[in-house]
C-alpha cells in the first residue's frame, strides 16, 4: 500500500452548494430531452383525435379523409388496443386510453393517427368527421352537486371533539364559501413518449414521466404483456410538477401501441394546446366552512366541505382530495373540528396530482377562514394566526390524529416579523391607504406547515442499484426521476459523501425500471428522502463488503477501516480509493448493491381518518407587501420575504432554487393562472396566449429567500434534510392574503374581503366594488 | 418590368451558408433547425411565441447596419430568412470548450432547473448583453418579457444576467468581433431580385422592391401578406391553415423607413416595434408604458406597426392610441395610393376598407400640440406580454377657459374593432374639464359600447374599466398623487 497525506473533505459531499448535475449541458442546449433522441430510420408518429363536445354520445366516426391524408399509415381506436382499454391510477377502470361510445369531456381522446411525420399526423387527425349526440354536461363544482354527479372516489372525513359544542359555546360563528381555481402545470416540455419495439413483445419507452413504474405497468396492461416486456426509460423531464405523475401514461400507452402494430420506432408529442386540453390539471375546489371563535379570535369549532372539480374520471383525486383536508388546519390547532370532502365529477378533463396535492387547496381554505375571523374582529391576521398556532398542552393533535411534534413554525415567524420589519411596515401601509385614494397597499405574513410522506403508505419505499467499478468511478441509479429539481445531483452528493469520493466520481444514469423495479413517483416531494436513503443502503452494503474484506485481509479491525476523502485508511495506512476498488475486485468482493428504503413510523386508517400519516412536517413562513389599482384591480408584488425549512440542507443552493421557484408558481396560482370553460365545456385557457403564468417582471420586486440554516429534522432523514419539493409552493399565500388586506381598506379592514382565487384583476376590482358597497350599506345602517 | 428572379434563399446558419432551393412557405425555422438540420438545442414550448424556448439570433442588416435582434423561431418562417445571420445556441460554445459568459453566468447563479426554457433564456440574455453589457434589473426583465420559466422563479436568471460581464468581455465575443466580416458576408448575399421559391399556389414570393411587391399582390390578391409572422404564424402552428402563396415583406427596406418632419412622424409599414420605439417613446412618451408591453421582446422584434393595423384584430395594441392620435394610414394598390384615417380603416369585426391587391404602406402619426392631454392605458391579467383585456386611448384639448374644445376617445377590446367612443367624446366636448363632466360621460360609455365576456375579461369588468379609464386619464391632468402601480425595481436586500 502506498502512504497517503490524509485531505480534508471532498468535492460535493452533502451539504455543498453544488451546481446542478446537467446545469451545463441545459445552458449550451446539449441536455438530451426526449424530442431531442436521434429517431431511428423510419419512425412514426403519432397524434391524438381530441373530442369536440363536453358530454356526447359518438355516433359514427368517419375517417377517410384521415386515411388519405398524405403521409397517414394507419389509425389507432379503442378496437386496436390488444389489452385493456384503460389507464386507471386508482384502477377503477374509470380511464380509457380511448373514449368508445361516449364522450366525457371536451379534448378527451377518441382515435390516434399514425404517419410518417408529426406534421402529417397532425393534419390528418383534424379531418377525422365525428357525429356526436349531445349530453348534458356540467363543468362546475356546485353546478355538478346541483345536478347530482356521482363523486368520482370515496370522500373522506377528519373529525375531533364535538363541534356541536363547540359552535354552541363560540361568541362568534362565521359561514362562508371560497372558490379556488385549479392550475395548469405548463412544464416547459410537454408530454411526450418515443416507443422503440424489441424483441417478441419487448418494447422500451421514453417517456417524460414522473412515475416510470407506473408507466411501464399501464404500457404492459395495454398491450396486454406482463410488465417484463416493458422498458421504461427517462434521463430528464423538462418540468413535471405533478402533470407527469400518471398524465404521462396516456402518450406512452399510445405509442408503445402503435410501436408494436408497425414495428417501427413511434414518437407522440402533442402541441402545447392539446397538451393543456387533454391532461389533467391541479384541481379547483369550492369550500363551504364555519368558524365559531371567540372575542379573542382563538378557534373553538370548524366545520368545513372541500368539494373538488376532479373531471371524468378518479386519477388521483381520492389522495388529492385527501390531502386537503390534511392541510385545512395549516398550523393552527382546531379544538373541535370536522372536515369533509366531495371529490365531484365534472365533464372536465381528469385533475391529477399539482404540486402541493391538494394541500394548498387546504391551506388557503384553512387561511380564508383566518382572515374571516380577523376582519370581523378588526384584528391583524397575523395576530390570529399566532393565537391559533399548535402548541402548549393538550394543542398539538391534528384533526387525524396525529400529534404534531416538531412544530417550529413559532421561531420562523418570530424571525421573519423581524427581518421583514413587519409590525412597521403594517403601519406604513395602514398610513399609506389612508393617504392615497387609487392605490391602496397590503401585506401579509403567512405560515406553512406541509407533511411529508405519501399518505398511501406503501408508497414510501425506494430503490437504488450503485455499482463502483474496477477503476474507482460509481454508476448509480435509483427510482427517483430527474425533473429540474436537482435530484440526481443531491442523490450523488449523498453517495459521494458515503465513500468520501469527490463528486466527480459517480455518474447518474438515466432513470430505467429495468434497473430499478417497482418505484414509487417521485412526487409528494419524497425525492430525496426516500431515494437518498435508498442509495445510501446501497452504497453501506458495498461499504460494509469493503470493511469485511480489507480487515481480513489487512489483520486489522473493522472498526480501523475507515472512508476518508478520496482514500480508505486500513489501520494507519491510507490507499487511494480507486486502488482499493481494484485490490477489492482482485480479491472477488462484490461490487455493486441494490438498496432499499422505507419510511418508519407512519401509518394511516383511512376509514377512521386517524393515523401518523406524516413522517414529519416541514415548515416556513412568507411576507409579502402588494400594491393594488383600485381603478382596475391590477397589481404587483412590491416585496415578499421569506424564510423555509429545509431541515440541514442536501444542497442549499439548490433548495433555495425551490423555495424561490415555488413562490413564485403559487403566487402564479393565486393571482393571474386562470382557467376559464365556456358555455360548452370547453377550456378557452389552453395556451401561453390565454393562460398567465408569472413572469421575471412579476417577481416580488423585492425578493429576499433565506433558509432556516438552524434547522435540523429530528427524524433520522437522509442527513437530516427535509423535503422541499411542495411546501413552499404555499408561500405564495401571502400574496393572495396581501391583495385581500389592499382590497380591505376601502371598507376600514372592517369586512372580510373574500376575493376567491386566482385574485385576477377582474376579480380584485370586483371585490372592491363589492367593499366599497357593502361599506357604504354599513354606515347606512 | 424585368425584375431578375432568383430560385433560391440565402442565409448564414451560425457559421455556415445555406442555401435552399425547396423549402415550403410554411416551413418554420425551429422545424427546420431541429428536424432538418438535427440542432437540438433549440426547444418548443409552445409554438405560437410566447414561451421563449425557440429564441435564436437573428442578424439582419438595415441600412448597411447589422444588428442582431431576438425572435421565436418557432413562428418565424425560413423564407423570411433570406440575407439573414442566424444564430442558436448550439454555437455558442465550441465542443468541449469553455462555456460562452451568458451560458457561464447561467449555471454560476444555478439559473436552470429542469433545463428546457433554458437555451431561450441564454439567447435573450446574450441579444441583451451584445448592445446592454451591464444592464439594470428592469432592462433584464424587459428583455425576459418574452421567455417564461417554471421552475425558478426568475430570481437566479436575473443574478446571471447581472454577472456576465463579470466572466467575459463583450468586445471579445466573436459576434462582436466578427461583426464587419459577417456583415460583407450578408451584404454579398443582397442581389436585389426577386425571390420565388415554390410553384404557383404553393409558392412563396420575396419581393425586390416595394414597387415590385405591389405590382405582385395586385396581380395575387389572395397571396397572404407575412411581415413579422407573429400572427400569421400561428394560423400556421395553431390552425393549420393554408396561407400559400405567401408575399414576405419584412426584408423591403423601403417598408421599414421612419420618417420625422415637424408634424408628425411616418412609419413604414414594415417597421417593427423596436425598430420604432426610440421615435414613438421620443415624439409620444406617454406611449412609452404601452410599447414596453406589447407582446415580449422577441415579438417586438418581429412584429409590425403595420401588421397590427392591417390584421384588424378588435385587440391589437396599437390601433386606439393610433386612433386618438389622429393616425392616418395609406394604402397602396399597384401604383395607387389613398389616405384614410385609421379610424375609418376598421369597419367591423374581421373586415377593413381594403381593397383586393391593396396593402398598407405607411402610417403617418401627427405631432401633438403642446396643450393637448394624451394618454394611453392597457389593462391585462398579467402586467407583461399580455393581450388587452381593455386598452383606453385619450386625447382632449382644453380651451383657455378650462373647458374641452376638443375630445377623442378610442378603445380596443370593447368592441368588434379598435372604435372611438362617439357619446363619450360629444359629453366631454365643451363641457368643463371637471369631476361632474367625468361622472357624466362615464355614463355615457353605456351608449358606445356593448363589450363581450370572454376568458380575458367579463363585460362588466371591460364596462367598469373602461369608464375608470376616463377617471384615471382625469385624475393624472389634477395631480392627484400616485394614481397608478410604481414599477420601479428597489435594490434587492437580500440577506437581511
Amino acid at each position: 500500500m502506498n502512504v497517503m497525506q490524509p485531505i480534508d473533505r471532498i468535492r460535493g459531499g452533502v451539504h455543498e452548494k453544488e451546481k446542478h448535475e446537467s446545469g451545463h449541458k441545459h445552458v449550451s442546449g446539449t441536455a438530451e430531452y426526449i424530442d431531442d433522441i436521434p429517431e431511428p430510420a423510419g419512425t412514426l408518429h403519432a397524434y391524438l383525435g381530441l373530442s369536440a363536445r363536453a358530454h356526447a354520445e359518438i355516433l359514427s366516426i368517419d375517417f377517410a379523409e384521415v386515411t388519405a391524408s398524405a403521409g397517414v399509415v394507419g389509425i389507432l381506436t379503442a378496437d386496436d388496443i390488444p389489452g385493456e382499454n384503460d389507464i386507471s391510477p386508482a384502477h377503477k377502470h374509470d380511464d380509457p386510453v380511448f373514449a368508445t361510445g361516449k364522450v366525457e369531456f371536451h379534448g378527451q381522446p377518441i382515435f390516434a393517427v399514425i404517419a410518417t411525420s408529426r406534421d402529417a399526423a397532425r393534419r390528418a387527425a383534424a379531418k377525422a368527421k365525428i357525429d356526436y349526440r349531445d349530453l348534458p354536461h356540467v363543468t362546475d363544482v356546485k353546478e355538478a352537486a346541483a345536478a347530482n354527479y356521482p363523486l368520482v372516489i370515496d370522500p373522506l372525513k377528519l373529525e375531533r371533539g364535538d363541534i356541536d359544542a363547540g359552535f354552541a359555546k363560540a361568541k362568534n360563528v362565521v359561514q362562508g364559501e371560497m372558490r379556488i381555481g385549479g392550475q395548469d402545470h405548463f412544464y416547459l416540455e410537454g408530454h411526450i413518449s418515443f416507443a422503440i419495439p424489441g424483441e417478441d413483445d419487448e418494447v422500451t419507452v421514453y417517456a417524460s414521466t414522473q412515475h416510470p413504474s407506473e408507466t411501464q405497468h399501464m404500457v404492459a396492461q395495454v398491450l396486454g404483456v406482463p410488465s417484463n416486456a416493458v422498458t421504461v426509460n427517462v434521463r430528464r423531464m423538462g418540468g413535471g410538477f405533478g402533470g407527469k405523475e400518471t398524465q404521462a401514461n396516456l402518450f406512452a400507452a399510445v405509442a408503445a401501441m402503435a410501436a408494436r402494430k408497425y414495428r417501427r420506432a413511434v414518437k407522440i408529442r402533442p402541441d402545447r394546446d392539446d397538451d393543456m386540453t387533454a391532461t389533467g390539471k391541479r384541481h379547483d375546489f369550492h369550500v363551504d366552512y364555519k368558524i365559531g371563535f371567540d372575542d379573542e379570535g382563538r378557534i373553538e369549532a370548524v366545520d368545513a366541505v372541500f368539494a373538488a372539480r376532479c373531471g371524468f374520471s378518479a386519477d388521483l383525486s381520492g389522495p388529492v382530495t385527501d390531502r386537503a383536508l390534511f392541510h385545512a388546519d395549516n398550523c393552527y390547532f382546531y379544538p373541535n373540528v370536522r372536515l369533509r370532502s366531495r371529490p365531484m365529477k365534472t365533464n372536465t378533463v381528469s385533475n391529477t396530482a399539482f404540486r402541493g396535492f391538494g394541500g394548498p387547496q387546504g391551506m388557503v381554505g384553512g387561511e380564508r377562514m383566518i382572515e374571516d375571523i380577523a376582519y370581523t374582529l378588526g384584528k391583524d391576521p397575523l395576530e390570529i394566526r399566532k393565537l391559533n398556532f399548535y402548541g402548549g398542552d393538550g394543542r398539538n393533535l391534528t384533526p387525524y390524529h396525529q400529534t404534531v411534534e416538531d412544530n417550529i413554525i413559532g421561531r420562523i415567524i418570530e424571525e421573519l416579523e423581524v427581518s421583514a420589519d413587519y409590525a412597521a411596515r403594517r403601519e406604513a401601509v395602514i398610513t399609506f391607504n389612508r393617504e392615497n385614494h387609487v392605490i391602496k397597499r397590503g401585506i401579509a405574513l403567512t405560515p406553512v406547515k406541509f407533511g411529508i410522506s405519501f399518505t398511501k403508505t406503501e408508497y414510501n419505499q425506494a430503490g437504488a442499484l450503485v455499482h463502483v467499478y474496477t477503476d474507482g468511478s460509481i454508476h448509480l441509479n435509483h427510482g427517483g426521476t430527474e425533473m429540474g429539481q436537482g435530484l440526481y445531483t443531491k442523490v450523488a452528493q449523498v453517495v459521494a459523501d458515503e465513500f468520501q469520493v469527490d463528486l466527480d466520481r459517480v455518474k447518474v444514469t438515466a432513470t430505467s425500471t429495468g434497473k430499478v423495479p417497482n418505484t414509487s413517483a417521485t412526487a409528494a416531494s419524497s425525492g430525496s428522502d426516500l431515494n437518498g436513503m435508498a442509495a445510501a443502503n446501497a452504497a453501506q452494503q458495498i461499504k460494509a463488503r469493503l470493511i469485511s474484506f480489507a480487515a481480513e485481509r489487512y489483520g486489522v479491525s473493522e472498526a480501523d477501516v475507515a472512508f476518508e476523502p478520496n482514500m480508505v485508511r486500513i489501520g494507519s495506512e491510507r490507499v487511494s480509493f480507486p486502488e482499493f476498488i481494484k485490490t477489492a475486485y482482485t480479491a472477488r468482493v462484490q461490487l455493486s448493491a441494490a438498496g432499499f428504503y422505507k419510511t418508519p413510523k407512519i401509518h394511516w386508517n383511512r376509514s377512521e381518518g386517524r393515523g401518523r400519516p406524516f413522517y414529519y412536517y416541514a415548515y416556513g413562513a412568507s411576507c409579502s407587501e402588494v400594491s393594488i389599482d383600485t381603478l382596475t384591480g391590477e397589481y404587483q408584488v412590491d416585496r415578499t420575504d421569506i424564510i423555509h425549512d429545509v431541515g440541514k440542507s442536501l444542497n442549499p443552493a439548490l433548495d433555495l432554487g425551490q423555495v424561490e421557484g415555488a413562490f413564485v408558481q403559487g403566487m402564479g396560482w393565486l393571482t393571474t393562472e386562470e382557467l376559464w370553460w365556456d358555455a360548452k365545456g370547453r377550456l378557452r385557457t389552453h395556451a401561453p396566449s390565454t393562460y398567465k403564468i408569472p413572469l421575471a417582471s412579476d417577481r416580488p420586486r423585492v425578493f429576499n429567500v433565506r433558509l432556516a440554516e438552524w434547522s435540523v429534522n429530528r427524524e433520522e432523514t437522509i442527513r437530516r434534510s427535509k423535503a422541499v419539493g411542495e411546501p413552499p409552493f404555499m408561500l405564495g399565500i401571502s400574496v393572495l392574503e396581501a391583495i385581500s388586506m389592499a382590497a380591505a381598506s376601502v371598507a376600514g379592514y372592517r369586512i372580510p374581503p373574500r376575493i376567491d382565487a386566482p385574485a385576477t384583476p377582474e376579480r380584485v376590482l370586483m371585490a372592491i366594488e363589492r367593499l366599497r358597497g357593502n361599506a357604504a350599506t354599513e354606515t347606512t345602517r | 418590368m424585368a425584375t431578375e428572379i432568383r430560385n433560391t434563399i440565402r442565409f448564414l446558419l451560425n457559421d455556415r451558408l445555406v442555401e435552399l432551393a425547396d423549402v415550403s412557405p410554411v416551413q418554420t425555422l425551429l422545424d427546420f433547425l431541429r428536424i432538418d438540420r438535427n440542432l437540438r438545442g433549440t426547444k418548443e414550448g409552445c409554438a405560437e411565441g410566447d414561451c421563449g424556448a425557440c429564441t435564436v439570433l437573428v442578424g439582419r442588416l438595415l441600412g448597411g447596419r447589422l444588428k442582431y435582434e431576438s425572435i421565436n423561431a418557432c413562428i418565424r418562417f425560413v423564407g423570411s430568412l433570406d440575407g439573414c445571420h442566424v444564430v442558436t445556441v448550439d454555437a455558442l460554445a465550441q465542443p468541449n470548450g469553455p462555456l460562452h459568459p451568458v451560458q457561464q453566468a447561467m449555471v454560476d447563479t444555478h439559473a436552470s432547473q429542469c433545463g428546457f426554457c433554458t437555451p431561450g433564456f441564454v439567447m435573450s440574455l446574450y441579444g441583451l448583453w451584445m448592445e446592454n453589457p451591464k444592464p439594470s434589473v428592469q432592462e433584464i426583465e424587459k428583455a425576459l418579457q418574452g421567455n417564461l420559466c417554471r421552475c425558478t422563479g426568475y430570481a437566479a436568471i436575473i443574478r446571471a444576467a447581472e454577472v456576465i460581464s463579470s466572466i467575459g468581455e463583450v468586445g471579445k465575443d466573436p459576434l462582436v468581433v466578427e461583426r464587419e466580416n459577417i456583415a460583407t458576408q450578408l451584404a454579398a448575399l443582397q442581389d436585389g431580385r426577386r425571390v420565388v421559391i415554390g410553384e404557383e399556389a404553393e409558392r412563396f414570393v420575396l419581393p425586390a422592391s416595394v414597387d415590385d411587391f405591389a405590382a405582385i399582390f395586385e396581380s395575387n390578391p389572395k397571396a397572404t401578406i407575412v411581415a413579422g409572422s407573429t400572427d400569421v404564424g400561428l394560423w400556421v402552428t395553431k390552425f393549420m391553415r393554408d396561407i400559400a402563396p405567401v408575399v414576405h415583406i419584412s426584408l423591403l427596406e423601403d417598408l421599414r423607413r421612419i420618417s420625422v418632419d415637424r408634424d408628425g412622424i411616418t412609419l413604414g409599414a414594415g417597421v417593427s416595434y423596436t425598430e420604432a420605439y426610440p421615435v414613438i417613446v421620443e415624439h409620444f412618451p406617454q406611449m412609452r408604458e404601452l410599447w414596453d408591453r406589447i407582446g415580449g421582446r422577441q415579438v417586438r422584434n418581429m412584429g409590425t406597426v403595420g401588421g397590427n393595423i392591417a390584421n384588424g384584430s378588435p385587440i391589437g395594441d396599437t390601433p386606439p392610441a393610433l386612433i386618438a392620435l389622429g393616425a392616418l394610414v395609406t394604402l397602396r394598390k399597384g401604383a395607387r395610393r389613398r389616405t384614410l384615417p385609421l379610424e375609418a380603416f376598421f369597419i367591423e369585426y374581421g373586415k377593413q376598407d381594403r381593397e383586393p391587391g391593396e396593402f398598407v404602406e405607411t402610417i403617418r402619426i401627427p405631432c401633438l400640440e403642446e396643450a393637448v392631454r394624451f394618454a394611453v392605458y392597457k389593462v391585462t391579467k398579467r402586467i407583461d406580454e399580455d393581450i388587452s383585456a381593455v386598452c383606453g386611448a385619450f386625447r382632449v384639448t382644453l380651451d383657455g377657459r378650462g373647458k374641452i374644445a376638443d375630445a377623442t376617445v378610442a378603445f380596443g377590446g370593447m368592441a368588434g374593432i379598435p372604435k372611438r367612443a362617439s357619446n363619450v367624446e360629444a359629453v366631454l366636448e365643451g363641457a368643463d374639464w371637471n369631476e361632474a363632466t367625468i361622472e357624466t360621460a362615464m355614463a355615457a360609455f353605456a351608449e358606445d359600447f356593448t363589450p363581450l365576456t370572454d376568458w380575458r375579461a367579463s363585460a362588466e369588468y371591460r364596462m367598469l374599466v373602461a369608464k375608470n379609464l376616463l377617471r384615471r386619464f382625469y385624475l393624472e391632468t389634477q395631480e392627484a398623487g400616485r394614481v397608478r402601480l410604481d414599477r420601479a425595481v428597489a435594490v434587492a436586500v437580500q440577506g437581511v
